[in-house]
């Protein structure tokens, strides 16, 4: 039997993408959790930082985080966990996970512990070997299957871990963990199942607390919670003197950005929720029970994967006379047209954005033929060098200034330059997987280490 | 409808949100204070497949999830994406301002 509940502490949500809050931190860690934890991930950023092996969250921001995280676990003598290190989870962001949790121990002087981490990162070469055997890569969200030639275009893949590198880790003893890619839920279910408690609950546990104070009201990110569990439940506490925990906001967090609110799939089966009953049993505190478990046959472990397209220059103009906006489809089509006439049709790419019309929701506006009275047009050049993203971004920009309207009374310029050049953005990259591919051991895919950290 | 009186979705949500589901798709979270006027909307069949698809000129098949959720008083569906999130010529990496439309959604309120 495990002990009668165990405590998690959370304090932020995709950690490193802004800084955790310090109040409610330190206001939860004088409760003297069992476990500190959080996750460190998100897909939403695009492709860019998975393609480019980057992280789009500060270093100063994700060392905060781990300082406070690392002093308060060693001082409380419990474990840390952090899942999918550095925004994507690749095996440099692990590295400097691990390297900056190195030096804060180094400065601080800490007493020994020791530290497990594991790798999340797949070689293109084992895709390629599988599907040469005939094993079938399985798209997610209506994607076909993977293809050679999608593979091909990939410039890096992660897997997405389950419950299981960490809790080998913790069996192997490791007091702070740093986790390559995961299911955000995983880093709290690990150490639940592994201390005896139901994987329903488990899973629960780590659905709930997995973006820290979203699950609360009023509205308020970044701000610690507090998971228990039981044989029997979950309850989940807000810790911010002004947040609570209620049954909408818990609720209404099962939902939160997922297709489903009643599902959640992890590498080794599935968390139904279907028939979650959710109490406010204190001020601050929500108790689910009733959620479900179904183990899958097999494990089929989630595979991400970004491709670079090429460079990228954006361009900005603005519009005023009425009739010009009226006609601004014209305006694209002749700069577009400009750059066709010098790159020919293919080999790069060029998007504009109209703001003021259909900029933010393109063919999904109901109000896109009521164009405000000025508009904003972002064009985007990308092609496979730096200079000629550059040409095609600025002649799509520039060739605006000269589109033959017609009509048009003003025969000095068609558009309004706030910059005279165009500037260099990220390269452009795309998710190229979101697929799944089942394996035999549920560790293959990810190398576990562990080391000492002595002062 | 029966020519009677009408609120919008804005004033009677408590919450009204956009957000990536994964790479492929954008979920929306349509969230109410009082079960009453969650039921209230539920029963008004304002909200469909069919009336959102209309709302957001896309073919009924490019919307992948469709449920109520009473524990969270919630209506909520989810579209597929028609190219991946953060490609070249997506507007909106995180999904997050796909909503707009859905606050001016009249529901009879008689």
């Amino acid at each position: 039997m495990p002990a009668h509940t165990l405590r998690f502490l959370c304090p932020n949500g995709h950690l490193g993408f802004a800084p955790l809050k310090t109040e409610s931190f330190r206001l939860g860690v004088d409760t003297g959790p069992d476990f500190i934890l959080a996750d460190s991930g998100s897909d939403d950023i695009g492709p860019g930082p998975l393609g480019s092996d980057t992280s789009t969250s500060p270093r100063e921001w994700q060392r905060h985080d781990l300082e406070h995280m690392l002093l308060a676990a060693r001082e409380l003598g419990v474990p840390m966990i952090i899942g999918s290190a550095g925004d994507t989870g690749t095996n440099s962001r692990v590295d400097l996970y691990v390297e900056m949790i190195r030096d804060i121990a180094r400065r601080h002087a800490l007493a020994p512990f020791r530290i497990g981490w594991f790798y999340s990162e797949v070689a293109p070469s084992v895709l390629r070997e599988k599907l040469a055997a005939g094993e079938a890569i399985r798209g997610l969200d209506g994607r076909p299957d993977l293809t050679p030639e999608e593979l091909a275009a990939t410039d890096r893949i992660v897997a997405v871990a389950g419950i299981h590198p960490y809790k080998a880790l913790l069996d192997e003893g490791a007091d702070v963990i740093i986790g390559g890619r995961s299911s955000d839920s995983v880093i709290f279910a690990a150490p639940a199942i592994r201390a005896g408690f139901p994987e329903a609950l488990s899973y629960y546990l780590g659905k709930v607390l997995e973006c820290a104070s979203f699950n609360a009201e009023p509205y308020g990110g970044k701000e610690t919670v507090i998971g228990e569990i039981s044989m029997e439940d979950v309850r989940v506490t807000a810790v911010h003197p002004a947040q609570r925990c209620t049954v909408a906001s818990v609720a209404g967090h099962a939902m939160y950005e997922r297709s489903s609110p009643f599902y959640e799939h992890v590498a080794g089966g599935r968390l139904d929720m279907t028939h979650c009953v959710y109490e406010q049993v204190a001020e601050k505190t929500t108790r689910i029970t009733g959620p479900t478990f179904m183990p899958s046959e097999g494990i089929h472990v989630k595979l991400e994967g970004a491709g670079k397209i090429g460079e990228r220059y954006v361009g900005f103009v603005g519009i005023r006379d009425p009739y010009t906006v009226a006609h601004v489809d014209e305006v694209i089509a002749w700069a577009r047209q400009q750059v066709c006439e010098r790159f020919g049709d293919d080999g790069y790419e060029l998007h504009f954005q109209v703001y003021g019309r259909n900029g933010v929701m393109g063919e999904m506006e109901p109000l896109k033929d009521r164009p405000a009275h000025e508009v904003g047009v972002l064009v985007f050049g990308i092609a496979p060098t730096r200079e000629m993203a550059e040409e095609v971004a600025i002649t799509g920009t520039r060739q605006m200034f000269y589109a033959r309207l017609p009509d048009v009374k003003g025969t000095a310029g068609g558009v309004a330059f706030p910059l005279d050049e165009v500037v260099p953005a990220s390269a452009a990259y795309r998710w190229t997987l979101n697929h799944t591919m089942q394996v035999g051991d549920p560790l293959e895919l990810f190398p576990l280490h562990l080391d000492e950290v002595r002062p | 409808m029966s020519g009677g009186a009408t609120r919008p979705l804005g004033e009677l949500a408590k919450t009204v949100r956009s957000k990536n589901a994964g790479v492929d798709k954008i979920t929306f979270d349509i969230i109410f204070r009082e079960r009453e006027t969650y039921e209230l909307v539920k029963r008004s069949g304002v909200l469909t497949r069919a009336s959102v698809a209309a709302l957001y000129r896309i073919p009924e098949e490019r919307i992948s999830d469709f449920v109520t959720f009473d524990p969270a008083l919630a209506i909520k569906f989810t579209l597929y994406r028609t190219r991946p999130s953060g490609s070249p010529g997506d507007a909106d990496i995180f999904g997050a301002q796909q909503y707009a439309p859905l606050l001016d959604v009249e529901v009879p309120v008689d």
